[in-house]
């Protein structure tokens, strides 16, 4: 690990304005992700995820805070200076269905990025650079000419994978990138992210709903609730230890494909998460909590280091350990 | 079951027999465009016209062989002796109906005999079985969240306690959290009225917390049956059902890398000769594309694959419910 993070947030925010009141869709999110790392953040729909992952590649705008990119604030730049910027940082989308242009080949689809940061400076080179790519992500030569419509779900999503890599960034968000698929594309898909992260040290933030998937690829996962960050904690950590009673009940709601009877399913959390809409202060998970005292409801509840890197927001652990805002 | 198009006829589903007894859930478990949804929409009749085809076989529903049975009788079985939940809740409400009355719906259609009073009474019942307060019955699809716009659906479907329930991938919309309450419903409503369940996912943790046994389908074909027992503990496996549990990140072991099974499922336009997996099986031999495997069985585990261990068996041809 080198001593600066590639990229890291801070306090981050990002509120929409709707017709009933703001909506807290990012708040006050602080994290760093160095090269070659990969950052797992899971939580339900709803709970600003993908919106963490947008901001922080400037694709939305961002209400407060600061992104870092190897030291520097990003969310600053100017238009020229920021299409530099997006060869460094891309996106692949969750659903590889509506994310690609059906009136474009595939050939056509990865050329794209070249084009438009002019990366190529002949027909030639581009061609080349496309068969490269089509070959880097496992995809057949001869289909540098159908269309997406043609291909099955795992095949688009390597179109999206060799299109995200055109620009050989450094950081890639990848936003759900296996939740369409079947399990057995999705491991396809799961071991090409590993390897491409082996080969060209790329650093991922990896967005999913699904926590086997995240603890398979992640070195540190964020639990988030509501636009808060509930949890971080290495990989193995968070596994072993949850802390969190949200950490808890997401881990514990997973159906195990085990029929001994240990792993039956049991403890299933009631209720559903409530409205981002202008949350009261304190902890927003304590109207489903098991453990919810009148101290969750009275103040902001800061992240508390419990173990080595292993920060969590609860009343339960704030006695113990140190405070970071 | 074949789907006809001008270009091409689909083989979706070639073969497959099966049984459900009564109170009993079964799991059909496979990847997309294997023929899950085929399976149970031949079973409601609900295919497309002219294009979806049912060319062989037999449905019996509790002795009664329904495949040729007409449009009206078809009607008066639908929501009342078997029904069905689609894959996504979003969708299959009437948006610009009250839920309430959605559900009414189903009982003024299967229970004319019914007084206004009943039904309102009938449904306000309903809605509280599923967790739904029944002063909400007057809302509109738009005002549920995703779990509970599930629950209304499955409140529709067993508003008549029909015998058999179809529930076609009805969790995988949703959050694990959500996921795990309405599969728990589910669980308690299956204990509660008797119905049998045909669960269709692709979801193997879903299939081991709700099933009691569980088919493996591929290409259109079962290639392995028996209890929950016997898929997740037993001792011989079909070689896909072996390279799907592969494809699984283990929430509990640290793997480095993933086993996931090569390549992608046959062309469901052209019949295989032999067995429909050897292409993408690891241990195919030749004889593998030549003939088509015989059924191995020990004690109702049925594992379709000449490599099994298990003694051979003979092959019974009916599909059955109940």
């Amino acid at each position: 690990m080198s001593e600066t993070p590639l990229i890291e947030t801070r306090h981050l925010k990002k509120f929409f304005s709707t017709p009933k009141g703001l909506l807290h869709a990012v708040d006050d999110i602080s994290l760093s992700i160095f090269p070659g790392q990969t950052l797992g953040v899971v939580g339900e729909s709803g709970c600003g995820k993908s919106t963490l992952g947008r901001v922080m590649i400037r694709l939305l705008p961002a209400t407060g805070g600061e992104v870092l990119y190897r030291g520097e604030n990003f969310l600053a730049y100017n238009g020229r200076r920021m299409k530099e910027m997006r060869k460094k940082v891309q996106i692949i989308f969750q659903d590889p269905y509506a994310s690609l242009n059906p009136r474009m080949t595939v050939s056509e689809i990865i050329a794209e990025p070249l084009k438009v940061c002019r990366i190529c400076p002949d027909k030639e080179s581009m061609q080349k650079k496309i068969r490269e790519l089509m070959d880097t992500v496992g995809l057949a030569p001869r289909l540098a000419n159908t269309y997406p419509h043609e291909l099955d779900g795992g095949r688009r999503q390597r179109i999206g994978i060799a299109r995200a890599l055109a620009v050989s960034p450094e950081f890639i968000v990848c936003d759900e990138p296996v939740s369409a698929l079947d399990v057995s594309i999705q491991a396809q898909i799961l071991n090409l992210l590993m390897d491409l992260q082996d080969s060209y040290k790329i650093a991922y933030l990896f967005i999913t709903h699904d926590l086997s998937v995240v603890r398979h690829i992640s070195d540190e996962i964020m639990v988030m609730y509501l636009g808060q960050c509930v949890e971080k904690a290495p990989s193995q950590e968070l596994f072993r230890n949850p802390a969190h009673p949200y950490t808890e009940a997401l881990l514990s709601a997973i159906p195990i494909p085990s029929v001994r009877p240990e792993d039956k399913m049991k403890n299933v959390i009631r209720g559903e998460l409530s409205s981002p809409i202008n949350p009261k202060p304190g902890c927003r998970f304590a109207a489903r909590c098991p453990y919810a005292t009148s101290a969750c409801t009275q103040q902001a509840i800061p992240l508390t280091e419990i173990a080595p890197n292993h920060m969590v927001a609860c009343t339960k652990y704030q006695d113990k350990g140190e405070h970071h805002g | 079951m074949e789907y006809r198009t001008d270009d091409a006829t689909v083989y979706a589903v070639n073969g497959v027999s099966f049984n459900v007894g009564k109170g009993e859930s079964l799991g059909l478990i496979g990847e997309t465009g294997a023929g899950k949804t085929s399976i149970a929409l031949s079973i409601m009749r609900l295919l497309p016209d002219r294009i979806g085809v049912i060319t062989g076989g037999k449905i019996l529903l509790d002795g009664t062989d329904i495949t040729a049975a007409g449009e009206s009788a078809m009607c008066d079985i639908r929501g009342e002796k078997v029904s069905m939940i689609f894959q996504d809740p979003m969708t299959s409400l009437n948006p610009v109906m009250e839920v309430g009355d959605q559900i009414e719906e189903v009982l003024l259609l299967h229970r004319p005999e019914m007084t206004v009073e009943q039904r309102r009474k009938k449904t306000d019942e309903i809605l509280e079985m599923i967790g739904i307060p029944a002063e909400r019955k007057h809302e509109y699809p738009h005002q549920f969240s995703g779990g509970m716009k599930q629950r209304i659906v499955i409140a529709i479907a067993l508003a008549c306690e029909p015998m058999l329930l179809l529930a076609d991938e009805p969790t995988t919309a949703l959050d694990v959290t959500i996921q795990a309450q309405v599969l728990e419903m589910m669980n308690g409503l299956k204990e509660k009225l008797g119905t049998s369940i045909v669960l269709i996912t692709h979801d193997f943790g879903v299939v081991a917390q709700t099933c009691d046994r569980v088919a493996v389908i591929y290409a259109g074909e079962v290639v392995e049956i028996g209890t929950a027992y016997d898929l997740f503990e037993g001792e011989d496996h079909h070689p896909y059902t072996q390279g799907l549990f592969g494809s699984i990140p283990n929430m509990n072991v640290d793997e480095e890398r993933l086993h996931p099974i090569e390549g992608l499922m046959p062309d469901p336009t052209i019949l295989a000769k032999g067995c429909s997996f050897a292409d993408r099986c690891p241990y195919a031999q030749e004889v593998c594309f030549r003939e088509k495997p015989h059924c191995r069985e020990k004690n109702g585990h049925r594992v379709f694959c000449r490599f099994s261990k298990y003694p051979e068996a003979d092959r019974e041809e009916d599909v059955e419910y109940e």
